[in-house]
């Protein structure tokens, strides 16, 4: 009946920095998407676990610490073995060019930087689960 | 018992289509299992509350929690937040927390909960947590899904004289006063065991503090205290049996509520409505 996409906003690591991830969690619920968001300071386990018990279509990391490829590397290597690693991942923060093209290779989806419309990553959030 | 993956990818199907989700459950074999649902005003402290009393219980059993948020009526998106506050929770191997949008339900519950507690109790939980979206005052359905009710009281949330309004202040097993450290929630807590004297009813009253823990392990006492009396008066296998017909109802609501979501659906049962009316007061005349 109700085919609601599921979205996971996760922030992995330290940085206590969530104002970015809040907003396009409000864009994605904005757009009629259904948003879990798991607060400050997550570990790759949690976060990976959060996605499993809840199902989600696909998962949002936001990452302003500069950890991005460890914690990326890890997130994924745990969703292998929990069985969601068919799940796309979508990163947003500070990321360097050149690691948004590794972050790429390694199988993440998407790297949204400062400044994207939130439009776009709706579309591209869509497109991903579609 | 089940994997924690079949468990998570069959409540997506239940939530997807509640007709499908009788069937799907059904090929789980029945058992008892005991419903312990949480409501209160936005802020209480429900889910920090869930969090607490869900670690205590996971030392003896397996536990679930479904925590529900409320859906936009204007977009349909939600925001579903509680496992922020369930830092213990999420952290355990047998606690599966599950959050759900409350997808037009109005009763600050969500369309497929019935089916989603049913089949979380057939796959082996022994204890199921369910925290309503933060309530007002005439969210009431938890009455019927749940074996006992916490009812989570904290400051600022009205005088005395919202005690006395028909409603939610009725609906508590358990009337939990939360936010202890603050003054007024000792005055919350004198209104309502005088409301409850004078009404004549006996109710658990307890004051506490989700944050720090104070009292959270006698909460849990007279929690498993009610279970136990549930128990031995073979009460849960009769809820059980009677969360049934409320499930059939919800289902019946939300396929209605589906079907004449429209302004023009409305229209048309307005007329039907009009005409059969009018042959009625015709017959009448006849």
């Amino acid at each position: 009946m109700e085919n609601k996409l599921k979205v996971l906003v996760a922030k992995p690591g330290l940085d206590g920095h969530d104002r970015g991830a809040k907003i396009v969690a409000m864009a994605l619920r904005d757009a009629g998407m259904e948003v879990i968001y798991t607060g400050l300071r997550q570990s790759p386990e949690e976060i990976v676990k959060a996605a499993s018990q809840e199902n989600v279509d696909i998962i949002g990391l936001s990452i302003l610490s500069g950890a991005h490829l460890k914690l990326c590397e890890r997130i994924q290597k745990l969703m292998k073995e929990s069985d969601i690693e068919d799940k796309p991942v979508f990163v947003g923060g500070i990321i360097p060019a050149k690691d948004v093209k590794k972050l790429k290779e390694m199988g993440i989806y998407e790297v949204f930087g400062p400044g994207v419309p939130l439009k776009k990553i709706v579309e591209k959030v869509k497109e991903a689960v579609k | 018992m089940i994997s924690e993956r079949e468990v998570a990818e069959t409540l997506s199907l239940i939530e997807k289509d509640p007709l499908k989700a009788k069937e799907i459950v059904s090929k789980y074999p029945e058992r008892d299992y005991f419903v312990v649902g949480i409501t209160g005003s936005p802020g209480s402290g429900k889910s920090t509350m869930t969090d607490k009393l869900a670690e205590m219980f996971a030392a003896e059993k397996d536990v679930a929690i479904i925590a529900v948020d409320p859906t936009s009526a204007f977009t349909g998106g939600a925001f579903l937040g509680d496992r922020i506050r369930m830092r213990r929770s999420v952290k355990r191997n047998n606690i599966f927390i599950r959050s759900m949008a409350s997808r037009g339900a109005v009763g600050g519950l969500s369309p497929g909960i019935y089916d989603a507690v049913e089949f979380l109790g057939r796959a082996g939980y022994d204890i199921i947590f369910v925290e309503t979206v933060g309530v007002g005052q005439s969210e009431t359905d938890i009455v019927n899904l749940a074996d006992l009710v916490l009812l989570v009281l904290a400051p600022g949330s009205g005088d005395d004289v919202q005690m006395l309004k028909a409603g939610i202040m009725e609906i508590g097993d358990i009337y939990v006063v939360n936010k202890k450290d603050l003054d007024e929630s000792q005055k919350i807590l004198v209104n309502i065991e005088a409301t409850l004297k004078l009404s004549g009813i006996e109710r658990d009253v307890i004051s506490t503090n989700s944050i720090t823990g104070e009292n959270i392990d006698r909460l849990k006492n007279i929690v498993q205290d009610h279970l136990t009396v549930l128990n031995q008066t073979k009460k849960l296998e009769k809820n059980r049996k009677d969360r049934y017909k409320f499930n059939l109802l919800n289902t019946l609501f939300s396929i209605l509520r589906t079907r004449y979501s429209k302004i023009e659906d409305l229209e048309k049962i307005i007329s039907m409505y009009a005409n059969e009316e009018g042959e009625n007061n015709e017959s009448k005349e006849n």
